[in-house]
């Protein structure tokens, strides 16, 4: 087919358009590879244009490359805390053995900040994410969301919490199975009583920011794994949050999808300014953060901005500029 | 920009939903997944349709002026309890599988912004729909069968239908109302686990 089509476009000179069709189908490889840099490859949501994707196609490790540079980070974050945590603890009991998941544990997270919270499994990453995200009650010690303490919270301000301040996603996606990938975008905005106007509205707008519009009236298990990530990162946005948690956004996706939903991230942090907290193992992560908190046995390990990790991640970063 | 908003944050009280809403969420939970609703409702169909028929074989013998002796009161007292029992037993396992294979789907609302009576309003609508449809044919099956198998008892002038109405009126209320408290449990349970927790579990 492709050989067929090179032939004609030398042949024929007068068939610009089929030439240039034939073209873009002969070099898949390349473009996704530009295109996993640049920003989204998928459905025509260009974030930084061709000439930007074709100049990324070049360096090899493309991974260091952001979006805007560093130089826009002071403009986006905020100076104001948007989550603090002071001292938490907490204490499962497993069979009657006491399992000390955090033994303590401060963090200050500014507003508009892209965190990674990096750790193995069983360091107590995920129990600090369900601490900070209100899904899960401390031992001991306080969590402040915008300066307010979520112990003092009675269940229904916490729920408005859950639904206005903060957005979810998981590593299993935890799409509502017998629902569209609409109707599981708006079921958050059914909780937070929008009208049926505002709910399709506000969903096709995400949808088409997420890249996925034309798969709205898709049913999770019609849709694949990258897809339904984008369905969960556009249902987390549905009321304008403050905070996104991202737990393990990339564990269920392979290596280009987790790097696509990566720039997604990175991309909407940019775009609204809502802070980004991600409990992750995948390096990938590193590289778009604003900084790296590493937990160990309960502890955080050591915080580090993004610029002072990781002398390999550094000369990358100096090929680039 | 739109969520740059300075200062503490006010923090609002989540609004209840309106029971409309929560009704059309469970009636599309059930027409979705309706094969499994069909089994979870067929616990229920089956230990009504034993229940009716005894209460309808009751009303036939009377009808054939069968000489009822105590002995054969005390039995069918019997199996009425048992039928009872049977029922109970099928509805609360039908709803304890039905909420505990969705606890996760309810940890995932609950983050969305859930309320927990919304929850549990969920479960028990769903629960009440499928055990009174369940009940419904549950009762005319049970009745069917025995004015089949009693032909000649039922239709021979003495048949009380008046009182058939009746236990048919009894059974689905009987049903439907089992079906709401087999439910309960298990939905109040999960509304209340934290998120964290209801997304964990495994079953």
């Amino acid at each position: 087919m492709a050989k067929q089509n090179d032939a004609m476009t030398g042949s024929k000179d007068g068939a610009p358009n089929a030439a240039e069709s034939s073209m873009e189908a002969t070099r898949p490889v390349q473009s996704g590879e530009a295109a996993g840099v640049g920003g989204l490859p998928v459905n025509g949501v260009p974030v930084n244009g061709a000439a930007n994707g074709a100049h990324a196609a070049d360096t090899t490790h493309a991974v260091a490359k952001s979006p805007n540079g560093t130089a826009g980070e002071d403009t986006y974050i905020g100076q104001e805390y948007i989550v603090r945590a002071k001292n938490i603890k907490k204490t499962f009991s497993v069979g009657g053995q006491e399992v000390h998941a955090l033994r303590g544990v401060d963090i200050d997270i500014r507003r508009g900040e892209y965190i990674s919270i990096m750790g193995p499994s069983g360091s107590g990453k995920s129990t600090l994410f369900n601490m900070i995200g209100g899904l899960d009650k401390p031992t001991d010690g306080t969590v402040f969301i915008d300066e307010v303490d979520m112990a003092q919270l009675d269940a229904f301000e916490l729920a408005w919490l859950r639904c206005r301040k903060i957005g979810y996603i998981f590593q299993t996606f935890n799409l509502i199975p017998v629902m569209t990938a609409l109707e599981n975008i708006t079921l958050p905005m059914i909780f937070a009583g929008a009208s049926l106007d505002e709910q399709m509205e506000k969903g096709r707008k995400l949808l088409e920011q997420v890249g996925i519009a034309h798969r709205m009236h898709n049913k999770p298990n019609q849709l694949s794994g990258g897809q339904q990530q984008r369905v969960a990162i556009a249902r987390s946005l549905a009321n304008d949050p403050a905070i996104v948690l991202a737990d393990e956004p990339t564990g269920n996706l392979d290596q280009k999808t987790g790097k696509e939903i990566i720039e997604l991230l990175k991309k909407l942090n940019r775009e609204s300014g809502v802070t980004i907290i991600t409990a992750t193992h995948d390096d990938k992560m590193l590289d778009v953060s604003d900084r790296i908190v590493w937990v160990s046995d309960g502890r955080i390990d050591k915080i580090k901005r993004r610029d002072e990790v990781d002398i390999k991640l550094g000369t990358l970063e100096g090929g680039v500029h | 920009m739109a969520t740059m908003s300075m200062g503490p944050a006010k923090i609002d009280r989540q609004i209840s939903l309106p029971f409309s809403q929560a009704f059309k969420i469970a009636l599309r939970n059930i027409t979705i997944r309706l094969g499994r609703a069909m089994i979870t409702g067929a616990g229920t169909m089956l230990g009504i349709a034993f229940l009716m028929s005894v209460f309808a074989a009751h009303l036939a013998s009377l009808s054939a002026r069968d000489v009822i002796s105590a002995g054969q009161m005390q039995k069918q007292s019997w199996l009425v309890a048992m039928s009872l029992m049977v029922s109970v037993v099928g509805i609360t396992n039908s709803m304890l599988m039905s909420v505990t294979e969705r606890y996760k789907e309810i940890g995932t609302m609950k983050c969305l912004g859930a309320l927990d009576n919304f929850i549990v309003k969920l479960f028990l609508i769903e629960s009440g729909l499928l055990g009174f449809f369940g009940a419904l044919f549950g009762a005319i099956i049970g009745a069917l069968f025995v004015i089949l198998t009693r032909f000649g008892s039922v239709f021979n002038g003495n048949f009380d239908w008046l009182r058939l109405l009746v236990y048919l009126g009894v059974c689905i209320v009987l049903g439907t109302v089992l079906s709401i408290i087999a439910a309960l449990g298990p939905a109040m349970r999960a509304s209340k686990m934290p998120p964290a927790d209801a997304m964990r579990t495994e079953i």
